[in-house]
């Protein structure tokens, strides 16, 4: 590798040492149409969590719907209007339309474009010591058209037929039919016309990544000395630029099925006393190519929060992450996994039971690495001496509802038990935990942790702690009861439970969940309170706030564009030195400071490791 | 129940609060502390609320289990459903098992390890001998599950060609079902959505003759402890035949025929009369009693008093009234059926009605 890098550097050095001189940044330049790394991640952040309190406005309107069905509300008067809410009374139409769309903007726009898009930006060049992406311009475009993306997705909610209102995952022939639906109208054509542009900036941004990680490297950064922040980054980018392109068929052959006639996914429909001429095509060939997508998507949302996580309990643990290869291994593993597992979301879709046998096979598989993932953060913990800063409160969370939430996956992924209880709230309850609130988790534990990074300021601590155990007992209080009232065979996306009175008794424990569900949405506003005042009037952030190893705490607080004023450091061992003890057991490694940065050079007094 | 649990919440988010509200204070006097970073009065604090938070944990998950394991489905009544409740009881011994272990660990080990100034954390890279351990111990309980798992649902779907198996079709459409029974030659005929016309809404092929004979239902009657073959189809878009009670489910895809077979094993009448039914039912009626009277004074009409019956509904979002497409199933002893589907009309005589009609409205 350093041979390759060795010129890459110098090159570099040479390009950007008088860069200041050459040309004066704009507002524009330096703000909108940015080609910096730095102020592209922050412009994912924000606008991810923009579409964030979105999304989870609408999970706390369609709470309130579940908890007390058909009553009025102001709330619905005043967010749904009359013509959604007509005399303040949630329509059906309405309620599959905001879980419709919560789901889209949660698990696309928050949890991919918003975690990954934010991180890998962030962190790729500055953690393997780069001066930027390997190419800006394409970095820039992936933000742009991303932010296009979410402008299209949000318009629809204002188109007159509805928004799409067929369920994220947009099974044909609902999606595909206006006649079905209303929100299959213009809505829809909205939500396929976003998707696609999603698609293609997630491409965008991967590539980038890929690219920028295999070829960037600083001097002496092997992979094996990699934070394992870039390694989910990294592989979590590979998983998306094998997946992404087949949704982009998926939805195309859905346009086509729509507006041209073509019957990819259509066939013997006969709806409102007519049969269609559609003839020939299969339903579940669309739920394979959409879950060939969406499976390695719940791991292309875990991974990075995953990565983010081993940073924060490593660094505020001052202990070395434990089993640093093993974790790469389960990465990989998991990724490898993870594009062999989606027939798991159709076992009782019509398809054959022994494909059904083989994919609980590979799905039961994919515990093991996530089991080592589990017990090597726990061990982490152990001996360590913790710094119980916000960031490390939403790390060890993660690893809580990592746990928990993935436990339940053995009961879904084992085909005979998801007959019963396949689409119910428990499988609603299963993902919220494992992907949703993990990776919101790793979201907040890395903008607290990144945040003096990002924003040269630091976040007030106290309202950090106050935002971590509400949101962690809310998060509790929402999802774990959810269990039970699958269990007990409701399904999910229904408007109401009131007509089968076999659920009269779920009635108060979906009280209980709503009301949890608000206090939890309630404090996250403490936390934009926080990160938006801490922009502005945070405390300013020393160099190295946490202590830690890696690259990007070696450059300067203030943002320059090439990142490091001078050379780009050279990298002499991996990003776990926290704790190291010299030869003689009598103190650390630099004596007086728990942690050796990257860019130190072996000490005499230490012992060499493999890494 | 609802004020006492809402109550509960809101008492302990005041706790959490009052917790909260503490530790502010704590963190502002004494010293003054503005660099944001965790110090040792921070570390000793969020340990303690470590501690707390899995103790609040532990007793949610045992009021969990207490005030809501209920509400798991009665004994199943089909064949099958017995191997399916001892597979999940394993499973969900196993998920708690670990899930009790884990989460004491780590919420333990973050109070026990909480950061003190000067406290050197032990260098730990690497255990190649504990992390063997980690991986082997779920390849057994997972190898084991898998296996188990695998068996059940090979003898579930793997329908044998059984002569005697009632074959009955499910007809689903927005928003509600149909049932098509065989008749005597135990063989549906020819449907395609092609053929929907007038009284013939599941769309029989006319000329098929093992048509003639074939019944069609709005409810569906199962003889008990007799072998059923379920043929489904869907006129519209994707529906999901969930038979909870049965612990069986299978999506209904409009241009194939999917199917799926259990052998019904207590009835109606057994399930109505059972120890858990009584007591779930006379729960139930007391909640809308209860709901009743508010409605009442509110000037609406009281909810019907509920008297318990199998029943089938959608379990894949298929449009607005997606919530309320369900049919009730019946299961009850042979000759009832029997006599049952005596009665009603073979699609041979609606044809011959029809034609009837015609005729003499012709004449």
């Amino acid at each position: 590798m350093s041979a390759t890098a060795n010129p890459t550097v110098a090159h570099d050095h040479h390009g950007h040492d008088d860069h200041g001189h050459h040309h004066k940044e704009t507002f524009i330049t330096k703000y909108i149409f940015s080609q910096d790394h730095k102020m592209i991640g922050k412009q994912f952040l924000i606008t991810g969590l923009v579409m964030g309190t979105i999304g989870i406005l609408m999970s706390v309107l369609f709470r309130i719907q579940l908890a007390w069905p058909e009553e009025a509300s102001w709330v619905f008067e005043l967010f749904l209007g009359d013509k959604y809410a007509t005399d303040g009374v949630m329509n059906p139409d309405a309620y599959l339309a905001l879980v419709t769309i919560h789901g889209t903007i949660m698990v696309f726009f928050v949890l991919t474009a918003g975690l990954s898009g934010t991180f890998s930006n962030l962190l790729i060049p500055l953690q393997i010591g780069a001066r930027d992406m390997a190419s800006g311009f394409m970095n820039m475009l992936s933000y742009w058209i991303f932010f296009l993306s979410s402008v299209i997705m949000l318009s629809s909610l204002f188109v007159e037929s509805g928004p799409a209102s067929a369920g994220w995952t947009i099974y044909p022939p609902l999606s595909a039919l206006p006649e079905a639906i209303p929100g299959s109208g213009t809505g829809m054509t909205l939500w396929l016309v976003a998707m696609a542009l999603f698609i293609a900036q997630s491409l965008m941004g991967s590539l980038n990544y890929i690219v920028t990680v295999i070829n960037l490297r600083t001097e002496g950064m092997s992979m094996t000395r990699l934070p394992l922040t870039i390694w989910a980054l990294f592989v979590t980018a590979i998983i998306g630029v094998v997946s992404f392109p087949v949704l982009l068929s998926a939805a195309l052959m859905l346009i086509m099925d729509r507006s041209f006639g073509t019957s990819f996914f259509l066939s013997d429909i006969y709806i409102k006393g007519e049969v269609l001429a559609h003839q020939g095509g299969s339903p579940v060939l669309f739920e394979h190519l959409f879950w060939f997508l969406g499976h390695p998507e719940v791991y292309i949302v875990l991974l990075p929060a995953l990565g983010i996580t081993s940073e924060v309990i490593a660094t505020n643990s001052r202990k070395p992450i434990f089993g640093y290869r093993a974790m790469i291994a389960s990465i990989l593993a998991i990724a490898f996994l993870s594009t062999i597992v989606w027939g798991h979301h159709m076992f009782v879709s019509g398809m054959n039971p022994f494909l059904g046998s083989v994919f609980t096979f590979t799905t039961l598989l994919i515990a093991i690495p996530s089991a080592v993932k589990g017990f090597n953060y726990i061990t982490t913990l152990w001996k360590g001496n913790l710094q119980m800063n916000p960031g490390m409160l939403f790390s060890i969370g993660l690893v809580s509802t990592f746990i928990t939430g993935g436990l339940t996956g053995i009961i879904l992924g084992d085909s005979t038990l998801d007959i019963n209880v396949h689409d119910t709230y428990f499988v609603i309850a299963h993902f919220h935990l494992v992907m949703g609130i993990s990776a919101l988790y790793g979201l907040f534990a890395g903008v607290y942790h990144w945040f003096p990074k990002m924003f040269g300021r630091m976040m007030n601590k106290n309202l950090g702690y106050v935002h971590f155990w509400v949101t962690a007992v809310g998060a509790y209080g929402v999802f774990f009861p959810m269990h039970f009232i699958g269990m007990a065979g409701l399904p999910r996306r229904y408007y109401t439970n009131t007509n089968f009175p076999y659920f009269d008794d779920l009635a108060d424990v979906n009280v209980i969940i709503t009301i949890f569900a608000i206090i939890t949405a309630l404090v996250q506003l403490v936390f934009i309170y926080n990160f938006i005042h801490s922009i502005f009037f945070g405390k300013r952030a020393t160099q190295n706030p946490w202590n830690a190893t890696t690259l990007e705490w070696t450059t300067p607080v203030e943002h320059i564009h090439g990142n490091w004023p001078g050379k780009i450091p050279s990298v002499y061992r991996w990003s776990y030195d926290y704790s190291k003890l010299n030869k003689d057991e009598t103190d650390y490694v630099i004596a007086g400071q728990d942690f050796v940065p990257q860019n130190v050079p072996l000490q005499k007094n230490e012992e060499e490791m493999n890494h | 129940m609802t004020v006492f649990l809402i109550i509960v919440v809101i008492a302990l988010l005041g706790v959490t609060f009052w917790q909260m509200s503490k530790i502010l204070k704590l963190s502002k006097t004494g010293h003054e502390d503005s660099t944001q970073i965790a110090n040792d009065n921070d570390n000793k604090n969020q340990g303690f609320l470590m501690l707390g938070f899995v103790i609040f944990l532990y007793i949610f998950m045992i009021y969990s289990f207490w005030a809501w394991g209920d509400f798991y489905l009665p004994e199943a009544a089909s064949a099958h459903g017995g191997d399916y409740d001892t597979l999940m009881f394993i499973s969900i011994g196993i998920i708690m098992f670990v899930q009790v272990i884990t989460q004491f660990l780590i919420y333990f080990f973050a109070y026990k390890y909480k950061g003190v100034k000067g406290q050197r954390a032990l260098f730990y890279a690497d255990n190649d001998k504990l992390e063997f351990i980690w991986t082997i111990i779920p390849v057994i309980v997972l190898a084991g599950l898998i296996i188990y798992g695998l068996f059940t649902w090979s003898d579930i779907m793997n329908i044998e060609e059984d002569e005697d198996a009632l074959v009955v079709e499910i007809y689903a459409y927005q928003f509600g079902w149909k049932a098509r029974y065989s008749g005597e030659d135990n063989t549906l005929g020819k449907a395609n959505v092609r053929f929907i016309e007038g009284t013939n809404i599941v769309g029989i092929d006319k000329s098929d003759s093992y048509a003639k004979d074939d019944k069609v239902a709005t409810e569906l009657h199962l003889p008990v402890d007799r072998p059923v073959l379920f043929k489904f189809r869907s006129q519209d878009v994707l529906h999901s035949a969930y038979f909870p009670f049965f612990r069986a489910q299978m999506n209904v895809v409009p241009g194939m025929i999917t199917q799926f077979s259990f052998t019904p094993t207590i009835t109606s009448e057994e399930m109505r009369n059972s120890e858990y039914m009584v007591e779930k039912v006379n729960e139930l009626n007391q909640i809308r009693k209860e709901r009743s009277k508010e409605l009442v004074a509110n000037g609406d009409v009281a909810l019907d008093p509920y008297e318990f019956e199998y029943y089938l509904l959608c379990n894949k979002i298929c449009g607005v009234s997606h919530f309320n497409m369900q049919m009730k199933i019946v299961v009850e002893e042979e000759e009832d059926f029997n006599s049952w589907i005596a009665e009603q009309e073979s699609f041979g005589e609606t044809l011959k009605k029809e034609e009837e009609q015609k005729v003499s409205s012709n004449n």
